[in-house]
């Protein structure tokens, strides 16, 4: 076993804990907590995949920003512990078959095809950020674009949702 | 190294635990937190594709997926914030306005 998929299964079994912990907690501010150990598992996962810009990115954006930005509402809402609630008949009978099936049917896949794809770090090299910006400012320079056009328009609308009425 | 079918399996996993949270989750926050832990999944399909076919094309689309989680995050809390203060909860079966 090479240290590579030593790794990857300490990173995949902490990722996978995370996911596991957010669904069994029952206060919002700890299912908040596991979610932000999913992600920086799945940063440890990026860089073992030799992507390091979106590593970084995952960090800042998700772990950082996007994760103090929930933990700010539970707070500023208050909430307690979650209701203990008779699940829906919908959940039970629709829920789980679902998520097993989407599993399941996900893995045939990827029984039918392995050995298809070469190992994910086959070439062994970084991604470097020099050819992700010249692919941004080149190739995907439109949705670039429009992606800031999307960012103002989500600004606006969380400023008129947020605001009291008067 | 790594076989990239193990990223994708991980990921279906992250993607169906995701799935499960939030059809069971009755707090409006967590169920807004497990959609975030699927695009993370589908990000970690993405990265490990482009990295196992040479590309670094699916990197850039990480990186979009990204930014329209942030603008994701920033309306949808507010709109929570809004469904907070009108109906005084966040369990998702209290807010049954437009239910028959």
């Amino acid at each position: 076993m090479t240290p590579a998929i030593l790794i990857f299964f300490v990173l995949a079994a902490l990722a996978v804990f995370g996911a596991v912990s957010l669904i069994l907690q029952r206060h919002p501010i700890h299912s908040a907590l596991s979610l932000i150990v999913v992600m920086v598992a799945l940063a440890g996962l990026y860089l073992l995949l030799g992507s390091e810009f979106v590593a970084a990115v995952q960090i800042i954006v998700y772990g950082g920003a996007i994760m103090v930005l929930f933990i700010f509402v539970i707070m500023l809402l208050n909430d307690g512990e979650e209701e203990r609630t008779h699940f829906s008949k919908l959940a039970t009978f629709g829920g789980i078959p679902l998520a097993v099936a989407i599993a399941g049917f996900i893995a045939a896949a990827i029984a039918h095809s392995s050995g298809d794809l070469p190992a994910a770090t086959a070439n062994g090299s970084l991604t470097s950020t020099k050819t992700l910006s010249m692919l941004i400012f080149t190739d995907f320079v439109y949705p670039f674009e429009l992606t800031s056009f999307l960012i103002l328009v989500a600004i606006l609308g969380a400023i008129v949702l947020a605001q009291r009425e008067n | 190294m790594v076989p990239t079918n193990y990223y994708i399996i991980l990921s279906a996993i992250l993607f169906g635990l995701g799935i499960v949270a939030f059809v069971f989750k009755r707090n409006i926050i967590t169920i807004f937190m497990a959609i975030e832990l699927m695009l993370n999944a589908v990000n970690l399909a993405f990265v490990a594709f482009s990295r196992a076919l040479g590309k670094p094309d699916g990197e850039v689309f990480v990186l979009f997926v990204i930014v329209v989680a942030a603008a994701e995050a920033a309306v949808g809390l507010g709109i929570i914030i809004l469904t907070a203060r009108n109906r005084r909860s966040l369990n998702v079966e209290r807010v049954n306005l437009l239910k028959l």
